[in-house]
């Protein structure tokens, strides 16, 4: 357990490092979010109450986006890429010899690295948006609470999915195609494009049933207050069941996977 | 000139072949590349399901808009898109083996990884800039037809001189490509949506200060004989090819300072 905690700090310190990056990264989180503000405006100037959202509300929706981008990875970005290629390279027999267990060593070092973007990259944009923008922001402290423990379930529902992804390199060696194909749907599922209630129909249903939707959907709407009492409880088993399901299938296919790895030595 | 442009051909085309090597793989970067983009479309369809009009504008309006952008700035992403990685090579001090070759080195970093897979995006933009040909009501008269290839070229000529700028820029800040991503990926996202949907500050900024709406927001307005929100006069429509010739040049002297400031790498 110790470990795992000095390597979550780890993955923290490490993106802390790059200060001039993150300042240029909420500067680009800032512009992002003033201009699809405007967009909302626009759409709910039109049809007010779409979604069942009011302005406010759906403003509040995009600056959590912008927030939550980065520690929920939406777009990618994190330990795949390096973990592609230590599989590509053969390092990864290093890592299996190790006495930690894979997927909680990189579990561990991606929860590091989405608190750090949490903080550096998510709450001077959100404060910025609620300066320029009539916010929806909670007043009770429990419903902030909340909405934490839902960002923390959707991080690691993100870390599940990218995991699984990263292991098909095992197969496929080059890990890009794949990993497009992941952060597209991550886009797409997830609510970053639209909230996923404007999404009609059966479309709209599906979106809301797979697990990109824990990322940002569930989070924003635990943190306007959509949930509370037992329907809380329901999102959190749905974020968390999604979490075990893959995290388990991640375990399963590292199994297969490890027995293909041929260790070449001299 | 010649020589950097001709240096620029070499490059791309050594870049070419090289990820030509792996058809599948390129033809499944430049899919996933159309398909990213044609989500920020989607994302307009999905608005319109709900929706008749945004600011005033109907789909085919925004279309138009976002067909000229997009192709604008995939074209100038195909062409001048490695400039962001100049941040690292500041870094890690391989821009030294740049300055030593007899080329000119702007060219050499823009055609850096050339990416043909980039097409994805000029391609996405040109279906939406067709579906807004074919379904648009206006009278088309030769200066409005005429205004569509300008806008694509001096578009592209704006945007290429944005990351021109970026690059310049990242002589002095090192890892804040993302800066530079703002004023393209962002730029683009807001030539998106019509003028109307904008504080006028955010307008006069992108007018003056970053004259990103002369990619197509005051030709857009005279082809769709729509009012500026700035009460500016119709001859604004005109200016595309001033401003981008303004702008190439001074992306060029922003280029000239950063480079002459570079001081490579140390312990």
């Amino acid at each position: 357990m110790r470990l795992y905690a000095v390597v979550a700090a780890g993955g923290f310190r490490r993106y802390a490092t790059y200060r001039v990056a993150t300042a240029a990264g909420v500067f680009t989180n800032t512009v992002f979010g003033f201009i699809l503000a405007y967009t909302y405006i626009a759409l709910w100037d039109e049809r007010p109450q779409l979604g069942g959202y009011d302005q406010s509300e759906a403003l509040t929706y995009v600056w959590l986006g912008q927030a939550l981008l980065m520690a929920c990875a939406m777009m990618g970005g994190g330990f795949e890429d390096e973990l592609i290629e230590r599989i590509r390279t053969g390092d990864i027999a290093i890592d299996l010899y190790r006495p930690a267990d894979l997927q909680l060593w990189w579990l561990a070092g991606d929860l590091g690295r989405a608190a750090f973007h949490l903080l550096g990259r998510g709450i001077v944009p959100m404060v910025l948006g609620a300066l320029a923008f009539d916010l929806a922001l909670p007043a009770s402290p429990w419903i902030w609470a909340a909405f934490l423990l839902s960002v923390a379930l959707g991080v690691v529902v993100s870390f599940a999915v990218r995991f699984l992804v990263s292991l098909s390199a095992f197969w496929l060696m080059d890990g890009a195609g794949v990993m497009q194909m992941c952060w597209l749907a991550g886009l797409f599922f997830s609510g970053m494009l639209l909230p996923l209630s404007l999404f009609p129909g059966l479309l709209g249903e599906v979106a809301r049933a797979l697990p990109w939707s824990s990322l940002l959907q569930v989070p924003a709407d635990v943190f306007l207050g959509k949930h509370t009492g037992w329907g809380l409880l329901q999102v959190y088993a749905f974020q968390g069941g999604w979490a075990l399901a893959l995290l388990a299938a991640g375990r399963m296919l590292q199994s297969v996977a490890t027995r293909r790895v041929v260790v070449q030595g001299g | 000139m010649a020589d950097a442009l001709r240096a620029y051909g070499l490059i791309v085309a050594m870049w070419v072949r090289s990820t030509m090597a792996y058809r599948a793989s390129f033809a499944m970067t430049t899919l996933g590349n159309f398909a990213a983009t044609a989500f920020d479309f989607v994302a307009i369809l999905l608005m319109f399901s709900h929706v008749d009009a945004l600011g005033g504008y109907s789909l085919p309006e925004i279309a138009f808009l976002y067909g000229t952008t997009s192709t604008a700035f995939g074209l100038a992403d195909l062409v001048m898109g490695s400039m962001d990685r100049l941040g690292r090579r500041v870094r890690d001090g391989t821009l030294d083996t740049l300055l030593v070759r007899p080329v000119a080195v702007l060219a050499q970093v823009a055609a850096d990884r050339f990416a043909l897979r980039r097409l994805g995006r000029v391609t996405q933009g040109l279906m939406v800039l067709a579906y807004a040909l074919w379904t648009l009501d206006v009278e088309w008269t030769a200066a409005k037809a005429a205004m569509v290839p300008m806008m694509l070229l001096c578009g592209g000529a704006i945007f290429a001189s944005v990351f021109v700028a970026g690059g310049a820029f990242q002589f002095f800040a090192q890892d804040a490509a993302e800066v530079q991503s703002s004023f393209t990926y962002g730029g683009n996202t807001l030539l998106q949506y019509p003028p109307s949907i904008f504080a006028k500050d955010l307008v006069r900024g992108v007018t003056f200060v970053v004259p990103l709406a002369f990619v197509n927001w005051m030709p857009s307005l005279y082809v769709l004989g729509r009012e500026d929100p700035l009460g500016l006069p119709g001859w604004f429509a005109l200016l595309p090819p001033v401003v981008a010739a303004g702008c190439l040049g001074l992306a060029g002297l922003a280029w000239r300072v950063g480079l002459r400031s570079y001081r490579s790498t140390g312990s």
